[in-house]
């Protein structure tokens, strides 16, 4: 492993994908959105939401359906502030697959944590490959499977912001730490799973994760 | 009981008040309030905050009244403790401090209902949750470019145990820029008070020792200005002050806020 620890904080870059925006249409220039998003959209992938390696996506079992997304996860490695964009990317150690999942959400328009940061809701892959090894992370292929049969494929290759220009653009007003994760985005409409699913995601270059996805449990008491 | 967190002489302590304007360490030393670093009152999880949760608020922003709370997460390095400093930048045109009560998790919260929920809080701080309008898009709103931003989230000083405090808290809050009055509120005015909101997020997120909820503010946010210094209060939990900062305190040129020197740091 290389000289970082998972010890951060997760980050999720939204609507980076090209397609996110192209899906909704004349309804980006509409109420309540009334234009393209300008600045970096993110969302806080918050601490009792991530799953470690070999861990299982948790869902409802009677509720609503887990949208399944593939994610290039970028580990940072140096402390970035207000970094220029040429020289981003000597501040990542290296990557690693994430597979980010949600409840179907009504638009984009609020946060939704309720969809967004669901206990054992994201899962990172076990390998860090060190940024030297890795190649361009813009020119990455994604694959999402669900029980062995390709469901997703994209490529980061599809982003609106490059990884560079994301790291520039987040750390201008949010400080990365060592050991932080910034997901630069997944395509949209990610597959809906239930309880049982098998998940592989699959990032050339970087790796492959495998989870399930396992009903909660029931309620505790105080 | 209240207690700090603070730095002194070249360690992190615990602290507890010790008569006026002194603290005392947890190795036994008493010194100067003023001598100390404040730091956030315990260690923070993760940080959870409402948005449009006073009615007079919502209001003052031209919303209507939510069926579901608005919530919203930051990261860590939003924090800063009791008498720091924020930095508004240079192209910012309305940024605005907002007063709020923190409610600290004490023990782990799942699915837990309402009649239950008050036992999983640890105790209260303030807390200043700062926002730049300018930055505001309608895209997962509140951006976290408006509201996740480095220091702009103070916390403080002190976390007052819950056994201290009645349930729910039923305290008057206010903010003052530069002594002069320009918010206040009352806690018993939340639109989702604290045991729903406990039961409604725990029914999807476990919440966790040390994660916070910062309750949302009420009306009478005003621009704050480079030299401001900025104090919120809530009746019996404290006072937490900060102070606004400009660009140039933090580096920052004009060359599109990116800086010049190349450090890491």
């Amino acid at each position: 492993m290389a000289p970082f620890r998972l010890s951060g904080t997760v980050y999720a870059a939204l609507l980076n994908h090209r397609r996110s925006l192209d899906a909704l249409g004349d309804a980006v220039a509409a109420a309540p959105y009334k234009g393209a998003p300008k600045g970096v959209v993110l969302a806080v992938k918050p601490r009792q939401s991530l799953v470690a390696p070999g861990g299982d996506l948790q869902v409802d079992d009677d509720g609503e359906p887990l949208e399944i997304y593939a994610a290039l996860g970028v580990v940072i490695g140096r402390t970035a502030c207000a970094v220029a964009e040429a020289d981003a990317l000597d501040h990542v150690a290296g990557f690693l697959v994430v597979c980010d999942c949600t409840l179907p959400r009504a638009g984009h328009f609020r946060p939704q944590i309720r969809a967004m940061a669901r206990d054992a809701s994201c899962a990172l892959g076990a390998a860090v490959v060190p940024r030297s090894q890795a190649g361009d992370p813009d020119a990455r292929a994604l694959r999402v499977f669900v029980d062995g049969v390709l469901a997703r494929a994209s490529s980061t290759s599809e982003q609106v912001r490059s990884t560079a220009r994301l790291i520039a653009d987040v750390s201008d007003f949010m400080t990365l730490m060592p050991g932080d994760i910034l997901l630069t985005g997944s395509a949209p409409d990610g597959p809906r799973v239930r309880a049982g699913a098998a998940i592989a995601v699959e990032i050339d270059g970087v790796g492959r994760l495998e989870t399930r996805v396992v009903a909660a449990a029931p309620r505790m008491r105080a | 009981m209240k207690r700090a967190r603070v730095a002194y002489s070249g360690a992190i302590h615990e602290a507890t008040a010790a008569g006026a304007g002194s603290i005392r360490l947890g190795d036994g030393r008493v010194v100067a309030e003023s001598d100390v670093v404040w730091l956030p009152p315990f260690e923070v999880g993760t940080v959870i905050a409402l948005g449009l949760n006073y009615a007079d608020h919502a209001k003052e922003l031209a919303f209507k009244p939510q069926d579901e709370p608005l919530v919203f997460l930051k990261g860590p390095g939003a924090l800063i403790g009791h008498r720091g400093a924020t930095r508004r930048p240079a192209d910012a045109t309305f940024m605005h401090y907002e007063c709020e009560l923190a409610v600290v998790i004490g023990k782990p919260a799942r699915r837990v209902a309402r009649a239950d929920a008050m036992a999983h809080v640890a105790g209260y701080t303030i807390a200043n949750d700062y926002a730049i309008r300018d930055y505001l898009e309608n895209w997962y709103r509140p951006n976290l470019r408006v509201k996740s931003r480095d220091g702009a989230t103070a916390l403080g000083p002190w976390l007052v145990d819950a056994a201290d405090v009645e349930a729910p808290p039923q305290r008057a809050l206010r903010t003052l820029v530069n002594g002069r009055q320009t918010q206040s509120g009352h806690t018993r005015d939340l639109v989702f008070d604290i045991a729903f909101l406990i039961e409604y997020l725990s029914a999807f997120m476990t919440l966790l020792p040390g994660d916070v909820i910062l309750t949302g503010t009420p009306e009478g946010v005003v621009n704050v200005d480079v030299g401001d210094e900025v104090v919120c209060e809530i009746e019996g939990l404290g006072r937490l002050v900060n102070r606004i900062a400009g660009d140039a305190e933090f580096g920052r040129g004009t060359a599109a806020g990116t800086r010049k020197d190349k450090g890491s740091a």
